[in-house]
């Protein structure tokens, strides 16, 4: 049932206890019990909100970082990303295989604050070899949902 | 002037549902649940295929019965799925949807004054067919406290020394009824003891709830007697790309591949290399579709009880078929009035033949939120018409 309960939430966090439980042919009490135990053990992190912040008229900049860094003795990459993931600003943060160690995501209000924090901030961590800055210039997808306008219904609404 | 129109076509009528498809169209907000046809987009990487068979410049006709490649997918399938064994040189032919194979079959077996049994309620294209390739259809009613299965018994009693074919539309549009093997193993007895033959029609196969499908082809000598239909229209959402298979004795398609090849030539080249990719990798979206249609066919039937709306549970396509009697109302009158009043569009269980009324079908090739919104619709509809009636 967990994989269902997951793979159905995954897409849509706001469905209503009742009906996930008549869609997933269950009780609404185990339902609730999974996922509060899914909760506890955090399997399930949190519940967030995909927002196309330009229609608000809200700025906002992404900047996707490339961080290489020394790992540090007996704690490998792990204190590193610690310090950097305890940044506010920085939404997400992942070790990777390749040319660089960490990549770090970061959103900030505008240009100036995503590079003062890369200059004043990532780049003067001790551990910190380099950086190397990418902005996102347009979102089209976003955790498998396109930012871009609703698909209309084309079919013919009366078929047999 | 000379009277233009042979004197059959001009007995068949119009699809009954055209009235709807008229006011629904011209109605803002209206929300239609009077579709037949998946919601869901063919997955990417079908259609990513079609695009490469046109870049590579595919754009060839194919041979008459379908691409090689395509005939030997189908075949694999079909043995892997549903057990039953066809040999993709001879007993295969790729159509233009399940609608064309429907066509040829009955084309290539019917004299004139054969009777063909249709069960009804079903889907509208059986009767019309049959008439055109000068049979004489026979109808047997489905009954809701059958569950809308068809009976040896009812098979039986329509037989006459005329009686030639069988169409078995199971899983069944509009009722969504299934035949579990069970069902189909006493029907195969009356089919072999009276030597009848079988069009049947497997286009929903992928979508039952049950268990998995159960073709009547795979049953003991029922091969010989059965033409398979089905297609990808429903199973991998591929409706507009009009492709279909008919399955049967190599002496039956022999028949069927002239009628198809000196009406139809081919079926659509790049429709057939975007099949060969649904069949090699698409069972996971099948069964990713099926899942979601599940989930709202549970949600549905949990609000028709909620609301007192009563309705036989169905195990198959994506319809609901709910008994509207109890308001004393014709189909007609209550589809018309839903749609007047809430704004919402279901189709008349008459269109699908004259014992389908006192239903409605109501589809549920619908994203989770629409189908909230047009049931709290139908909830206050039906609480206004037992207000009225009190």
């Amino acid at each position: 049932m967990r994989e269902k309960i997951l793979t159905f939430i995954e897409k849509n966090s706001r469905v209503d206890l009742k009906e996930l439980a008549i869609m997933l042919g269950v009780s609404e009490s185990s339902v609730m019990q999974e996922l509060e135990q899914m909760e506890a053990e955090h399997v399930i992190c949190g519940y967030h909100t995909i927002i196309d912040w330009d229609k608000v008229g809200i700025e906002k900049v992404t900047a996707l970082i490339e961080v290489r860094v020394t790992p540090q003795r007996g704690m490998g990459f792990d204190k590193v990303a610690e310090r950097v993931y305890n940044y506010p600003e920085v939404t997400s943060v992942y070790l990777i295989s390749g040319g660089f160690d960490f990549m770090v995501i970061l959103e900030g209000k505008t240009l100036r604050e995503v590079s003062q924090f890369v200059s004043e901030k990532l780049s003067t961590l001790d551990s910190v070899l380099s950086t190397k800055t990418n902005f996102i210039l347009k979102k089209y997808k976003d955790h498998g949902t396109v930012i871009a306008e609703k698909k209309k219904d084309e079919r013919i609404q009366v078929a047999p | 002037m000379r009277n233009p129109l042979s004197k059959t076509i001009v007995t068949i009528e119009p699809s009954g549902i055209r009235k709807f498809f008229d006011i629904v169209s011209e109605m803002k907000d209206a929300i239609s649940l009077g579709v037949g046809e998946p919601d869901f987009d063919t997955p990417w990487h079908i259609r990513d295929e079609a695009i490469y068979s046109l870049e590579r410049g595919r754009t060839f006709y194919t041979s008459n019965a379908g691409l090689k490649e395509l005939k030997e997918e189908i075949c694999h399938y079909l043995k892997r799925r549903y057990q039953v064994c066809y040999d993709c040189e001879k007993e295969v032919i790729v159509t233009v949807g399940g609608s064309e194979a429907i066509d040829i079959a009955m084309r290539a077996m019917l004299d004139p004054g054969d009777e063909v049994l249709i069960p009804q309620p079903s889907y509208v294209s059986y009767l019309p067919c049959c008439v055109l390739a000068n049979g004489v259809p026979v109808i047997i009613e489905l009954k809701a406290e059958n569950d809308f299965r068809l009976t040896a018994e009812q098979i039986e009693a329509a037989i006459t020394p005329k009686t030639k074919l069988l169409v078995l539309p199971f899983p069944n549009n509009p009722t969504g009824a299934v035949m579990e093997k069970k069902d189909l193993e006493a029907i195969a007895e009356v089919i072999k003891k009276y030597d009848l033959y079988v069009i049947s029609d497997e286009i929903y196969s992928e979508l039952t709830y049950l268990d998995c499908h159960t073709t009547i082809a795979s049953l003991p000598d029922m091969k010989e007697r059965t033409i398979l239909i089905n297609g990808f229209s429903k199973a991998y959402a591929m409706t507009g790309w009009r492709l279909g298979y008919a399955c049967g004795p190599k002496t039956i398609l022999e028949q069927m591949l002239k009628i198809h090849q000196y009406a139809i030539m081919c079926a659509p080249t790049t429709s057939q290399y975007a099949a060969v990719d649904a069949l090699r990798n698409g069972d996971e979206d099948v069964a990713k579709m099926r899942e979601e249609y599940n989930g709202r066919r549970r949600y549905l039937l949990t609000r028709f009880r909620e609301m007192g709306l009563p309705c036989f549970e169905p195990f198959g396509a994506f319809y609901v078929f709910p008994c509207i009697r109890e308001f004393g109302m014709t189909s007609d009158e209550f589809a018309t009035r839903l749609l007047n009043e809430q704004k919402i569009a279901v189709v008349p269980g008459t269109a699908f033949g004259d014992c389908g009324e006192g239903f409605v079908r109501i589809s549920y090739a619908y994203s989770l939120d629409a189908l909230k919104k047009a049931l709290d619709r139908i909830e206050l509809f039906l609480k206004n018409l037992k207000r009225e009636s009190l």
